[in-house]
């Protein structure tokens, strides 16, 4: 629609539809706000021009109207608000299955790990109709994961990972932009996101890749030392991992949360923030020792020791539901 | 606060008032309450600035709590309350000045407000030996910051870990120095009521600026009272 | 048809402007009105150099590829034309000049509260101003306004300690100015000035002055934190020293959210006075409408994460704020309705004021429409750090708050300098900046819809045809602001001069000279009559303005 002068983008997401309905029931709505208080403006402004001898006839105001045009705009916001908020919360909420790719962003590039292994810099290939879930952090500042054809868009911030996740429904080329102000070459962190059909995209996963992200992974593990501790059975100075993903964890000092990727990854970077029960803080933190690629690797190991990708948080941000404590404020 | 104040007097007021009134003011009483509310309002921006740092304190200490109190132990709980002491004490001395100005006591006037100053020194003073403590124990934050094996309270077998300890001091040398930098400004608005005071402009009818710059006075300890317990006093175990 | 009946006054009367000449009679002043022309110049200062970075800006935009300036110098441009524009002109335009103006006359005082610390906000103002002009010409920053971390505490190599403390300064220059008028309005009105009696000017004034008070003090420490982060590396929001981001973000934005709402709530006073006057009647649901700016300076605080709907709050604060921003939209909408509904059988007049208020009107419905889209999540996602938000605030500042300015300094130019200005051209220059305006902003919301994010100097080819549309918006409103710069300035000499009440507005200060003496008054006013009473002043009853000594 409009190809020379396109009034959106490209639609190639499931939520992009969603997105874009609202967007016309505002438009919709804004319009008839505005058409309604233009004319009474040129109504009244003509009509009741300056004339001679015609004084103004002073009104004091009026209860009633004043209620009226209150609870109504009220009422119009809250239908736009729900709108707005089941959209939202659709986008927020990948689903359980979804296939992740780890995003690493800094200053002014995007690093991308298929969970498959593909590294890819500034494109992300990935099929059609699949959700894909992105795990994102920064490697310095606030950086900010925008595909307008998906009509997504995610901080990523240093220091934590966020999350987001679409599902793309039309193969094709698209737009990728950072959308937070990160330095110099902002402008420049463009990249693409390919959509191709699942036989084009099975063809290029299989040209070249360095194994699943889970087995490097797990490499860095064993070579880390980490098995020497997080032994699988029950012996280990550490918490056993199998299985550990995505289900709740009991803290030393009696609070529940939830084994997600933040979790893990500050478990590798500050162990002495939560101390599993029953165990000793006996932990190095390896920051400094792995960089955000390795932590991917390593997250990704952890978590397909507990089978698939399940992951039961049900926000797309991969925080602990239980009382936040950690580098987030919420 | 109540409603309009002015009432109609304007015209013949000039051989009848204090020659502190300023002539956009009808009467004396307008504006002694206009400064009240003025100084009122200015503590009020006051609160929402320290008010920020308040903030970033609590949610600190909610999320490294352990460490939060390991941090805490480490500062002087003696020097703090000696300090929190001195400044009740000096606000009983701005009271006591004010008081001297109202029943036209110069005496006690002049020696309140000299008394207060030193008790603003003195805490000024205590302040500059517990911030020499921090320095040489390396708890400045900084390139020489060190916080290497000090026990969480209540857990003994847990270290604090020591970036999270560094913002405890962070925000310690942020909250206490602007405090003390207030304080500062507070011994020069006093120096300058002395001077008033020594001069004989304040009588039982005017002595707005003492009050005025009592409130501030007493502002300044009161952000004291909150700092104290929430700095020094947070998982002391016996 | 103009309303301006010039009389000519023969012999030259005293007024605050020719009572005492010498530049320390300037620089030393405490008289509230001399002081609002101290700001009127330093300010229109100010709004040239951010203009002038937004020239630049529009300039680069022009072509997709980055050929004008190079990137860090670009993004010193969009940072430095923010800050001025925010920190240096609208936040203090209409409330120090035409507040410290007209407050006093309007409640029938000789002055404001504190007239020496009035002076004293002024030079704060300009000492920041100073340090902010050092800052640009040194280097500069490049940060954004909106300085996120840790990009602007330990990545950025330009002048962000400076800039900062700058900020700094000018927020106590706020500070003090809403004191200021808070204990003047309380204090200092008129016998018979009762509450309701107030003109909406200075109701909107009023809730200004309490978000300026509760709000800039939030920035202040802000900025202070940060400043102190970048100079002693303390780490409280910068994540590889165990701080957070985000807790910057909240700080910034607690304030940064009231703070629209300081641009825009002054700008609504002119609107009711403007209206009020050229269509001869009271204001439709007077009381309403004054106590729709207290509902937005009170809603105004509780709004403002949702700047940050996708910087990593969690989903259910988000609701939360998308859902109190829509509170906030209640009182602007009531606003807009009720001065809508003055214009119904008034008798209406189309002098250059009111066709700013007209501007306003349409403008801020507009701009404000487009801050529902925002407010719902589902969109926000989609079009926050797009040239979506770029166009809806500058709807709102420009097309809003500026407008109020040009506006008012307009319909008081008479009072101020005792001179009319030229009413031809200045409707001219009205038009010329509504058309120049939508010209430039109106292809920036679909622009960011289809995708194109701010603070971008190079930007995919399909994006320019709306991009060289809006550059060229940006000379015609250029052209449009010129235009009142020249002959504001061609009337302090040669203007015809202004009778007393050019308008037969209603309102006290139309009770003083033009100008003014430096007192305002002979005597007290003792008020007797509602505000906005048009139909005394129509009628040919003589004004009642009762007069004691």
């Amino acid at each position: 629609m409009f190809d020379n002068f396109p009034l959106w983008p490209a639609r190639a997401s499931t939520a992009a539809g969603n997105v874009d309905a609202l967007y016309i029931f505002l438009i919709i709505v804004s319009g008839m706000m505005t058409l309604l208080v233009f004319t009474a403006i040129v109504i009244f402004a003509a009509r009741y021009r300056h004339r001679r001898g015609v004084l103004a006839e002073q009104i004091e105001g009026s209860i009633p109207l004043e209620v009226t045009w209150s609870i109504i705009p009220l009422g119009v916001f809250m239908v736009i608000f729900v709108w707005g908020a089941v959209v939202y919360f659709h986008s927020r909420t990948p689903p359980r299955d979804a296939t992740d790719v780890y995003v690493v962003a800094k200053q002014w590039m995007w690093k991308l790990q298929h969970a498959e292994g593909q590294r890819e810099i500034n494109s992300l290939h990935i099929p059609v109709d699949r959700d894909v879930r992105l795990i994102m952090t920064s490697q310095d500042v606030i950086h900010s994961f925008f595909v307008p054809a998906f009509r997504m868009k995610q901080d990523v911030l240093p220091g934590r990972y966020t999350t987001a996740w679409f599902h793309a429904t039309k193969a094709g080329t698209y737009h990728l932009f950072c959308a937070e102000y990160c330095g110099t070459q902002h402008s420049g962190m463009i990249g693409d996101i390919v959509v191709m059909e699942p036989a084009q995209y099975e063809a290029w996963m299989s040209g070249g890749n360095t194994g699943p992200l889970s087995a490097t992974g797990e490499k860095l593990f064993a070579e880390l030392g980490c098995a020497t501790c997080h032994r699988s059975d029950t012996q280990g100075r550490g918490p056993n991992l199998q299985g550990v993903f995505g289900k709740p964890v009991q803290l030393q000092d009696g609070r529940m949360v939830t084994a997600d990727e933040n979790y893990i990854r500050e478990s590798i970077l500050d162990p002495g923030s939560k101390i599993v029960n029953g165990f000793k803080p006996v932990m190095p933190t390896f920051q400094g020792l792995v960089n955000e690629e390795q932590v991917n690797a390593l997250v990704a190991y952890v978590k397909s020791l507990s089978g698939a990708s399940a992951v039961k948080t049900n926000t797309a941000m991969a925080q602990p539901t239980a009382p936040a404590k950690g580098n987030q404020v919420q | 606060m109540s409603d309009s104040q002015a009432t109609a007097q304007t015209s013949v007021h000039e051989d009848l008032h204090s020659p502190a009134l300023l002539h956009h003011f009808a009467t004396e009483e307008q504006q002694r309450n206009a400064s009240s509310f003025g100084m009122w309002i200015f503590l009020g921006t006051e609160v929402m600035f320290f008010g920020g740092l308040f903030v970033s304190y609590l949610i600190y200490r909610l999320w490294y709590f352990g460490d939060f109190g390991a941090a805490s132990k480490s500062i002087d709980a003696g020097l703090g309350a000696t300090n929190t002491a001195v400044l009740i004490c000096s606000s009983l001395t701005v009271v006591l000045a004010i008081w001297g100005a109202q029943i036209a006591n110069r005496k006690l006037m002049i020696g309140s407000l000299i008394l207060t100053m030193l008790f603003g020194l003195a805490f000024l003073g205590i302040k500059g030996k517990e911030y020499k403590d921090k320095f040489e124990e390396h708890h400045v934050p900084g390139a020489s910051f060190s916080f290497e094996k000090v026990p969480i309270p209540g857990h003994p077998d847990q270290y604090a870990n020591p970036r999270h300890a560094q913002i405890f001091f962070a925000l310690y040398f942020v909250m206490t120095g602007l405090h003390a930098l207030h304080m500062v400004v507070g011994l020069g608005i006093f120096t300058w009521l002395l001077i008033m005071a020594w001069k004989g402009r304040f009588t039982p009818e005017y002595h707005t600026p003492l009050e005025i710059g009592g409130l501030y006075w007493h502002f300044v300890d009161i952000i004291w009272i909150y700092l104290f317990p929430l700095l020094y006093l947070i998982d002391r175990h016996p | 048809m103009s309303m301006a009946t010039p009389i000519v006054t023969p012999v030259e009367r005293e007024d605050y402007l020719n009572k005492e000449y010498g530049v320390a009679s300037w620089l030393l002043t405490t008289d509230h009105k001399r002081i609002a022309l101290l700001y009127l110049i330093s300010i229109t200062f100010f709004f040239f150099i951010g203009g002038f970075f937004a020239l630049l800006i529009r300039l680069e935009l022009l072509t997709p590829a980055g050929d004008l300036v190079q990137a860090d110098t670009y993004n010193k441009l969009f940072t430095m034309h923010g800050q001025v524009m925010v920190f240096f002109f609208l936040i203090p335009s209409i409330p120090a000049v035409l507040g410290n103006f007209l407050i006093p006359m309007m409640i029938g005082a000789k002055d404001l509260a504190f007239p020496r610390i009035n002076l004293l906000s002024w030079y704060l103002y300009i000492i920041a101003g100073i340090m902010m002009l050092h800052c640009i010409l040194t280097g500069g920053v490049d940060t954004g306004w909106t300085f996120y971390t840790p990009f602007s505490t330990a990545f950025s190599n330009t002048k962000v300690i400076e800039a900062g403390l700058a900020i700094f300064v000018s927020g106590f220059s706020s500070i003090l100015t809403g004191l200021n008028f808070v204990v003047t309005i309380h204090r200092m009105r008129a016998p018979g000035m009762t509450w309701s009696r107030l003109p909406l000017f200075v109701w909107s004034h009023y809730a200004t002055s309490i978000i300026q008070i509760l709000g800039t003090p939030v920035i202040a420490i802000t900025l202070v934190l940060v400043v102190a982060e970048r100079a002693l590396h303390l780490g409280i929001f910068d994540p590889k020293l165990g701080g957070d981001p985000l807790l910057f973000q909240h700080l910034f934005w607690f304030y940064s959210h009231p703070a629209v709402y300081i641009m825009i709530l002054p700008s609504m006073g002119v609107v009711s006075e403007v209206i009020a006057c050229f269509s001869r009647k009271r204001i439709f649901g007077y009381h309403f409408v004054a106590l729709s700016s207290l509902a937005i300076a009170v809603f105004g605080f509780l709004v403002w994460a949702h700047h940050m709907f996708v910087a990593g709050i969690s989903v259910y604060a988000a609701l939360v704020f998308s859902l109190l921003s829509y509170s906030v939209a209640v009182p602007s909408a009531v606003k807009v309705f009720n001065w809508t509904a003055t214009l119904y059988k008034g008798s209406i007049h189309y002098d250059a004021p009111m066709l700013y208020a007209f501007g306003f009107l349409g403008l801020f419905t507009m701009g404000g429409l487009t801050g529902l889209f925002l407010a719902a999540l589902g969109i926000d996602v989609h079009v926050t750090d797009t040239y979506f938000v770029v166009a809806h605030f500058h709807y709102i500042m420009v097309g809003g708050a500026l407008m109020g300015y040009l506006g008012g300094l307009h319909f008081w130019w008479p009072k101020i300098s005792g001179r009319l200005y030229p009413e031809g051209w200045a409707r001219l220059a009205a038009l010329i900046v509504f058309v120049g305006f939508n010209l430039t902003f109106f292809p920036q919301f679909i622009l960011g819809y289809v995708g194109m994010p701010r603070r971008y100097y190079q930007y995919p080819g399909e994006f320019q045809v709306l991009n060289v549309m809006s550059t060229a918006g940006a000379t015609v409103l250029g052209i449009g602001y010129l235009l009142p710069m020249i002959y504001f300035l061609w009337s302090m000499r040669y203007g015809k001069p202004a009778p007393d009440n050019p308008w037969k507005a209603a309102g006290l200060e139309w009770q003083t000279q033009s100008p003014p003496t430096t007192f305002n008054f002979e005597k007290e006013p003792v008020v007797t009559w509602e505000a906005y009473n048009y139909d005394e002043i129509d009628t040919g009853h003589k004004e009642e303005v009762k007069v004691v000594g």
